[in-house]
């Protein structure tokens, strides 16, 4: 093996592609006099290099393993205009509180530019298969994570987007000044068609906007889907004449194959649905098939991101949700479980906050404090409705507006069902802690120190409100984020 | 029954000087008020008569309540609600909407279903107001 030159970048060809192995800063991939172009895709890895390997010389395998570089030089390379093809790492920054002197092993940021000629016109499935592809399992690294992306707009305009988006999702729905309410049927698993409608119905009567099908539920023995949709629609159908309002149920489409989740899209929109639902881990190519035909046939389209937590959720390793929510935001869908920020998941605040910037921006500005690396203009691409879901409750209402304002799905779902009234009382309870809120918060009160009283006056007139207060006045799930924001926001003088 | 369209249906129905909070609340967000009225409260009916164009250059509270008063007045017996439209890029539409005169007897809506193929139902939503001719509805 050739013993690896000492200085980067070889400007001489006939030695930089010599048969043998380079250093792949040598090899064009560091290069930090680059300035990216405007329609350049960035990325921003979070890497931790073995021992004893260069912070610089990462960045540059990095660059290199998710681009055009292989172990050794070849010089097919020669046959192409290879730099303009080679990503380039152009900056590496030490991550706060790590390295020498802290507790934390050495983390750096590096931001990588790739040209955009690297990427199939709107195919998530490309974009991912280049940007992490390969590169998550290279031995030099002891872990990496994808922090940020900035998408350029003449790529961002080659995707179609959420099929709906928020401000036609509550057209259609005649819903507007308050987030939407939720609830995910419970118990997840068992409940016959019947007895699952039967839920939907109460939830919807109550005053629930919608209720939803959990991840796990497609087709099961003790429930088919055809029956789930035929009993569902009767309920939402019964729940709409009863209140006057437009309500809906999303139906999980989730399914084996491309042609059963059409299949069963089909059937619901037969059934006058306005919204069908899909889970994650189907996967990007079919999540951009549904947002195609969910477009096609105004149906909205939301996402439960199962699965997502096996690689979002370490700091360390894997792909932040903030860039997840990027590409789902591209891929084309209308709602997205993005955090509560107050409930049993897993989500820091100002991530959290920092996910919903991303579904919800029209141009979304870096913000270190929020996670957000980056700024990212959304081109008119349309803005995805976040969904907090998991574990939240009546009594954290003046938290959830005030965390995330109005456009937003708020999820009760034990925080309904588990209701010591009955489920209708459950619903009528989040709706008018809801509304009493947006009310006073709109009068100009102060809803994040006067909410606990705002929410004991609108249950002197709500004996349901009153009751879901008692039961969960306790419940928190304070646990320490394993993501948080490397940056503290400090104050600076004006 | 309750109709429950609009922001604030499950509370009680708002009083004047709390409707006026709400549109100081719009009007301070540089959104522009409206005026709609109908008697036919169906979840679909989209397009409620509009009591005059969004009052964009209107900056006063009290002004706005002028408006409402002077469609209850007029329709005592229609639904009435205010909305709040926001032109800024990536709105352009309704921010808040609420009621703000219900009927005193709301006859609510029936449910008609129809038997299809495969178990399947075909529903229609029934207003049972639109019964009796315009203007003769409450």
């Amino acid at each position: 093996m050739n013993k690896p030159l000492e200085h980067p970048s070889i400007a001489d060809p006939k030695a930089r592609y010599r048969a043998g192995v380079l250093k792949y800063k040598e090899m064009g991939y560091w290069r930090p006099d680059y300035e990216p172009a405007d329609t350049d895709v960035i990325a921003v890895f979070r890497i931790t290099p073995q021992e004893g390997v260069d912070p610089e010389e990462a960045a540059a395998a990095v660059a290199g393993e998710s681009s055009t570089a292989t172990w050794t030089v070849v010089w097919t390379d020669r046959l192409t205009a290879s730099d303009s093809y080679r990503a380039k790492a152009y900056r590496v920054d030490a991550v706060p509180n790590t390295g020498a002197g802290t507790p934390n092993e050495a983390q750096y940021f590096a931001w990588i530019a790739y040209d955009l000629d690297l990427f199939e016109e709107g195919s998530i499935a490309n974009l991912t298969a280049s940007i992490i592809g390969n590169v998550f399992g290279f031995k030099p690294l002891k872990a990496l994570r994808l922090e940020d992306m900035r998408i350029p707009v003449a790529y961002l305009k080659t995707f179609q987007g959420p099929p709906t988006g928020i401000v036609v999702e509550r057209e259609r729905l005649d819903k507007f000044g308050r987030p939407l309410l939720g609830a995910t049927m419970k118990p997840k698993l068992g409940l016959s068609g019947k007895n699952y409608g039967r839920v939907v119905f109460e939830a919807l009567t109550g005053g629930l906007d919608f209720t939803k099908d959990d991840e796990n539920i497609n087709s099961q023995p003790f429930m088919h889907w055809r029956d789930r949709f035929l009993f569902c629609m009767e309920a939402v159908n019964s729940a709409a004449a009863r209140s006057g309002e437009v309500k809906g149920h999303y139906l999980n489409v989730t399914a084996a194959t491309m042609e059963d989740m059409y299949e069963r899209a089909e059937f619901a929109k037969e059934l006058g649905s306005s919204i069908v639902m899909i889970d994650l881990v189907v996967g990007w190519t079919a999540i951009q098939s549904m947002a195609k035909w969910a477009r096609r046939n105004d149906v909205i389209l939301h996402m439960h991101r199962a699965g997502h937590s096996t690689y979002t959720r370490q700091r360390n390793h894997g792909v932040s949700f903030r860039v997840i929510a990027k590409w789902l935001r591209m891929a084309g869908v209308d709602h997205l479980h993005a955090g509560t920020a107050v409930g049993k998941l897993e989500g820091d605040p100002a991530t959290v906050q920092g996910y919903y910037n991303v579904c919800r921006d029209t141009h979304t500005k870096a913000d270190l404090s929020r996670g957000l690396f980056v700024d990212q203009p959304w081109a008119s691409l349309r803005r995805v409705m976040p969904v907090a879901s998991g574990g939240i409750h009546a009594g954290q209402m003046h938290q959830l507006l005030d965390l995330f304002g109005d456009d937003v799905v708020l999820q009760f779902g034990g925080g309904t069902i588990g209701h010591p009234m009955g489920i209708q009382a459950g619903a009528t309870a989040n709706r008018v802690a809801l509304e009493s809120m947006v009310k006073a918060r709109n009068e100009g009160r102060d809803i994040r120190n006067e909410g606990p009283d705002i929410l004991i006056a609108a249950a002197k007139r709500c004996a349901p409100l009153a009751q879901a207060l008692d039961t969960w006045k306790d419940v928190t799930f304070n646990y320490a984020s394993t993501d948080t924001p490397d940056f503290v926001a400090t104050p600076t003088a004006a | 029954m309750r109709l429950t369209q609009g922001t604030f249906s499950f509370l009680p129905d708002l009083t004047d000087a709390e409707i006026a909070a709400q549109v100081a609340y719009a009007l301070s967000r540089g959104w522009a008020c409206s005026v709609e009225h109908t008697d036919d409260p169906h979840p679909r009916n989209t397009y409620w008569t509009m009591w005059g164009p969004p009052m964009f250059d209107l900056p006063d509270a009290a002004g706005v309540m002028l408006e409402v008063n002077a469609c209850r007045k007029a329709f005592p017996r229609h639904y009435v609600k205010v909305n709040a439209f926001d032109n800024s890029k990536g709105v352009e539409s309704i921010q808040l909407s609420f009621i703000v005169q219900r009927p005193a007897e709301e006859p609510g809506f029936g449910l008609a279903r129809s038997e299809d193929a495969g178990r399947t139902l075909r529903y229609r939503v029934h207003s049972y107001a639109t019964d009796r001719p315009e203007g003769q509805r409450y």
